[in-house]
């Protein structure tokens, strides 16, 4: 056996050499940087005058001093907020529909997934007709006000920008939260729903009694997973709206894209990008603690 | 009773159909039409989803194509090549990981498998400044490589393949050792044929992630050379007047590879966001 055991040892470091090699260079590498570089004034093209400096702090201090920073921290905090809840419950309601018994679900499975198959890039470009002046969205607008209600700049209006940013990313998004609930449904015990109509449940009492407490730990994930993606928000608010109007629609990681790269501030922007990195952990740990202690309780 | 219900549940079902297809419906009305001043006219009304038989042209996608600044197949190819390279090399990289780390004994073996996991949460975002500081020292900026050997190696894919390794019967790998195999064996010639399941699942999911790659592409590629077509088109786009017509026939060509395939593979495209998901 130990013969056997040392041949693994050898075997295993080679076979796993490649993809440690990897992760240590493009994962660890540069995470290690980003938290060294926080500290220093380093920027992205050597400037002769002013040589790379250690500089303590002061990269924090400015940014917690900045109200840009903060800014971005609020909208970005306000999207996840809002846009988490909103699209696990339309994904919820899309699997209910669709676990339901009804015809040709299949397709109609098929057809609710579109979404998540177009690129974000192709998404936006769409989206950023629909809400144009003349576009669909006005025109909706004033047949439901009948007229009343003129056209309204969806994406410029700055109380509008980021609940319109809100409902392109949900219509997005949502598939993902739809199969993962699928899933989900799917594995409760379908003697609770018979036991539950044996009690003369109504389908309203049943969805609350049976179908929401079965579905514990796919909101778990769901929760989890999309207040992550939902913090990584920056593609569809730098095409359509470059984080305006008035940093209305800025966004943490379109905060750290600008100082680092289009400013190249690359110091000040690893601050910027530890901060992200210990927010996004925080509310990983957080969202995990919190649900696992209810676990606990119950 | 019971059928009343059911066409309420048709009709939402319906609704939320149109909802979905609308936009994109649109996109490829608005691609037919050559007239540009048309596209204009019909933004506002029931005619931005419909393109009469007299109107539809394919000159938006002619022009599309042949535009010597963009080269749109030579973006696609850069798209199709990144992406193609990460999730071909990457699975058997992350796959030998999960292989070494579910079914050989040796030390440190915990720590490293612990390690992994929490690499998972690490966001590409809070990495990216970084990672654009050695790519632009080190002279990678503009080339292929930078764009796809730093996501070959994937926490997330080495942690499917580990849990999907797991559940296999340990009998297998322990026959083949006692017949005088080596690990490097067991791993090409067992396990790996076994694994079409997981490979297919970890496969999809990268393409999708990196065929959306936006931020990292956006800085580190130029010009057309490298450059990635979701990248082409945000520059279509970000360069006004707006040519509605070209832009949507952009979309629509960008698109419909993926679209094809998802038709093809539907199945597995769900199953393996599903599967991702099966860990809480």
């Amino acid at each position: 056996m130990s013969v056997l055991r040392t041949r693994d040892t050898k075997a295993a470091l080679m076979i796993l050499s490649p993809g440690l090699l990897l992760i240590a260079c493009f994962i660890i590498f540069p995470f290690v940087l980003a938290i060294l570089l926080s500290f220093t004034n380093q920027r992205l093209v050597p400037n002769l005058n002013a040589p790379t400096e250690f500089i303590g702090f002061s990269n924090y201090l400015r940014l917690l001093g900045q109200p840009e920073f903060l800014q971005a921290f609020v909208n970005t905090f306000v999207f996840a907020l809002i846009v988490t809840p909103l699209q696990s419950a339309m994904g919820l309601g899309a699997a209910v529909l669709i676990n339901s018994r009804l015809p040709a679900r299949n397709v109609f499975r098929g057809i609710f997934f579109l979404p998540t198959v177009m690129t974000m890039v192709v998404v936006s470009v769409i989206w950023f007709a629909l809400y144009r002046l003349d576009g669909v969205f006005n025109q909706l607008l004033s047949l439901a006000t009948a007229g009343y209600k003129g056209p309204v700049d969806w994406l410029h209006e700055p109380w509008l920008a980021m609940p319109s940013i809100i409902l392109l990313s949900a219509w997005q998004g949502f598939p993902f939260q739809m199969v993962v609930y699928l899933a989900g449904l799917q594995q409760i015990n379908s003697e609770l729903y018979e036991a539950a109509r044996v009690d003369g449940a109504r389908p309203w009492d049943e969805f609350w009694g049976v179908t929401m407490p079965g579905l514990r730990n796919t909101h778990i994930f769901v929760l989890v997973t999309t207040t992550i993606l939902a913090f990584k928000l920056f593609t569809q608010v730098n095409l359509m709206t470059q984080g305006g109007p008035v940093g209305a629609t800025q966004t943490v990681v379109r905060y750290i894209y600008e100082q680092g790269f289009s400013r190249g501030g690359v110091g000040f922007a690893s601050a910027a990008s530890v901060i992200f990195f210990l927010v996004v952990l925080a509310i990983s740990i957080g969202q995990r603690y919190v649900f696992r202690s209810e676990e606990e309780v119950r | 009773m019971k059928s009343g219900y059911s066409y309420i549940r048709i009709a939402i079902a319906l609704l939320v159909c149109v909802i979905v297809v609308a936009p994109l419906y649109m996109m490829v009305a608005i691609s037919l039409k050559a007239d540009e001043q048309q596209v204009l006219l019909d933004f506002g009304n029931w005619r931005a989803f419909w393109v009469w038989p007299w109107q539809m042209s394919l000159d938006n996608y002619r022009t599309v194509l042949g535009d010597k600044q963009a080269p749109f197949l030579r973006f696609m190819f850069n798209s199709v090549f990144v992406v193609a390279s990460i999730v071909v090399v990457g699975i058997f990289v992350n796959s030998a990981c999960a292989f070494a780390l579910s079914r050989l004994r040796f030390a440190g073996r915990g720590l490293i498998l612990a390690l992994i996991i929490a690499l998972i949460i690490i966001p590409m975002e809070a990495l990216a400044i970084p990672m654009l500081l050695m790519t632009a020292r080190s002279g990678q900026l503009e080339t292929y490589q930078a764009q796809i050997v730093p996501f070959i190696a994937h926490p997330f894919s080495i942690f499917l393949f580990y849990q999907f390794f797991s559940k296999l019967p340990k009998e297998l790998d322990e026959a083949a050792f006692v017949e005088g195999a080596t690990p490097l064996q067991v791993y090409w010639k067992i396990i790996l044929p076994l694994s079409l399941p997981v490979i297919a699942t970890v496969a999809i999911l990268q393409s999708l992630e990196y065929w959306n790659a936006y931020l990292w592409p956006l800085m580190i590629t130029r010009g057309p050379a490298v450059r990635p077509v979701s990248l082409a088109l945000a520059q279509f786009f970000g360069t006004p007047p707006y040519l509605w017509g070209q832009l949507m026939a952009f979309s629509v060509m960008m698109s419909l590879p993926v679209l094809i395939l998802y038709l093809l593979f539907q199945r597995w495209f769900i199953q393996s966001v599903v599967s991702s998901a099966v860990k809480g």
